[in-house]
């Protein structure tokens, strides 16, 4: 029961994007059309899904307060947090190194779309950020680590989804010349921010 | 060879675009505050803005606007970071091989934003509790590492220098902004003192433009509203500039 909360609250309620704006950048610059989308949106679930457990490990085993106590009881005393940064950097650096290997060898259409963009992923907030938020929330068990990387990718790609599809039928729509492009999606998002917020408080 | 190289880049830039020097009739006295340089640290204000016009960096940016300390904070140690990394890369630039120059960037903009937080949490420590994971963001901010890749990476040290403080101190500016809406819209308040006047239960208590039924807008302090005023921001760049306006 546990579980199913975490994951709807992590999709819907603490959206990366609608809640916290994390991984804006990629997000405003893929969202032209569907088809990008969506393979951005999959590359960012598969990548958090990943990261976040393997960081939470890491966290667990390495960097937080009294970590290492583990390897000899005389280590309580050590506190690697501060390195917490540069460990989870360079743990999703690699492994977006290793999707970009995966994609590019069997979706090789795919990676001609997503460009420069999948190189990118490895300096999207939404990642890094999933990362953040698992060790600020304090999860005992590793199930739990998978369960929001989990559900915040697919947060990240529904609301992805949901803007392009937008962005695609506003290209007919007549738009005040200064707000076309940018402006107006900002706008849009702000307004679907709102239509999320009516989740807040759900409870499962 | 690099001089070379360098003195046709510089010119290429000047060509670029005609641009509205704020710094223009500041005497022309040394050589480190030459028109070019000087291009640097102003265009990234108003044509060539990070948030508004590069659309970089907006990630980490919206969430710490609804007070004005933490976003100026931010603007703060983003400056800091974005100028040093950019300083820092472009001395190795020659050195870093093209295929791991990400990591070896993210590295570098890693260890700068953990000395940045540990000073932080030093001497700031409420701001860095309220800034919580939004600090360790700036790692991953589009913009240290739009510009790393962009400027950094083909141009000198002092340059890029001065790029990293003229784009940090324009994603500044439109934090600060977004912030002072937020902040004076949401809680009738500036850097936490009550400018329209104390609000108190007792509706004949009230003092200032409370006394007269004003209200605040609880809306500006969702994080929705941050992203809608920065549409707004645009909005009015673009009605004022009018080249920058997107075709499609």
């Amino acid at each position: 029961m546990d579980y199913i909360n975490l994951f709807v609250r992590s999709i819907f309620i603490e959206n990366m994007i609608f809640a916290y704006f994390l991984g804006m950048c990629s997000y405003l610059a893929v969202s032209k059309t569907v088809k990008t989308a969506v393979g951005l949106g999959a590359a960012v679930i598969f990548v958090l899904a990943i990261t976040v457990p393997i960081n939470f490990l890491l966290d667990q085993y390495l960097l937080r307060p009294g970590a290492l106590q583990w390897l000899n009881p005389e280590y309580a005393s050590v506190d690697l947090s501060f390195l917490s940064f540069i460990m989870f950097i360079a743990v999703i650096a690699s492994m977006v190194q290793l999707v970009e290997m995966v994609v590019e060898k069997f979706a090789p259409a795919l990676y001609g779309a997503l460009g420069i963009f999948l190189p990118l992923i490895a300096v999207n907030c939404a990642i890094l950020g999933g990362s953040l938020f698992m060790q600020q929330k304090s999860f005992t068990a590793v199930s739990e680590a998978i369960t929001y990387g989990l559900g915040s990718g697919i947060g990240w790609f529904l609301a992805i989804l949901a803007i392009a599809a937008i962005r695609e039928k506003i290209a007919y729509s007549n738009v005040p010349g200064p707000l076309k492009g940018l402006g107006i999606t900002f706008i849009i998002t702000g307004l679907m921010a709102i239509g999320f917020m009516s989740f807040m408080g759900i409870e499962l | 060879m690099a001089i070379d190289t360098k003195i046709a880049s510089e010119a290429k830039e000047a060509k670029k675009k005609e641009m509205i020097l704020f710094l223009s009739n500041s005497e022309e006295r040394e050589h480190f505050l030459s028109k070019n340089n000087r291009k640097l640290l102003s265009d990234p204000l108003n044509d060539n803005n990070p948030i508004t016009v590069q659309v970089l960096g907006i990630c980490s940016a919206l969430a710490i606007t609804v007070q004005l300390e933490p976003a100026i904070v931010m603007a703060l140690a983003v400056t800091a970071v974005l100028a040093f990394s950019n300083m820092i890369v472009s001395l190795i630039r020659n050195l870093i091989p093209n295929r791991i120059r990400i990591i070896v960037q993210l590295v570098i903009v890693a260890s700068l934003v953990i000395l940045v937080d540990q000073i932080l949490k030093a001497y700031a420590y409420d701001v860095s509790k309220q800034l919580s994971v939004f600090v360790g963001l700036i790692i991953t901010n589009c913009i240290v590492m739009g510009r790393l890749e962009a400027f950094a990476l083909g141009n000198g040290v002092y340059k890029s220098f001065l790029d990293g403080i003229g784009n940090a101190a324009g994603y500044g500016v439109i934090l600060i902004i977004v912030a002072f809406f937020r902040e004076l819209l949401g809680s009738g308040k500036l850097f936490g003192f009550e400018v329209l006047g104390h609000k108190a239960a007792v509706a004949a208590e009230s003092t200032g433009l409370y006394a007269y039924g004003y209200e605040n807008n609880g809306l500006m302090l969702l994080s929705p509203m941050a992203l809608i005023v920065v549409g707004i921001i645009i909005w009015v760049q673009r009605s004022r500039n009018r080249k920058l306006i997107e075709q499609n």
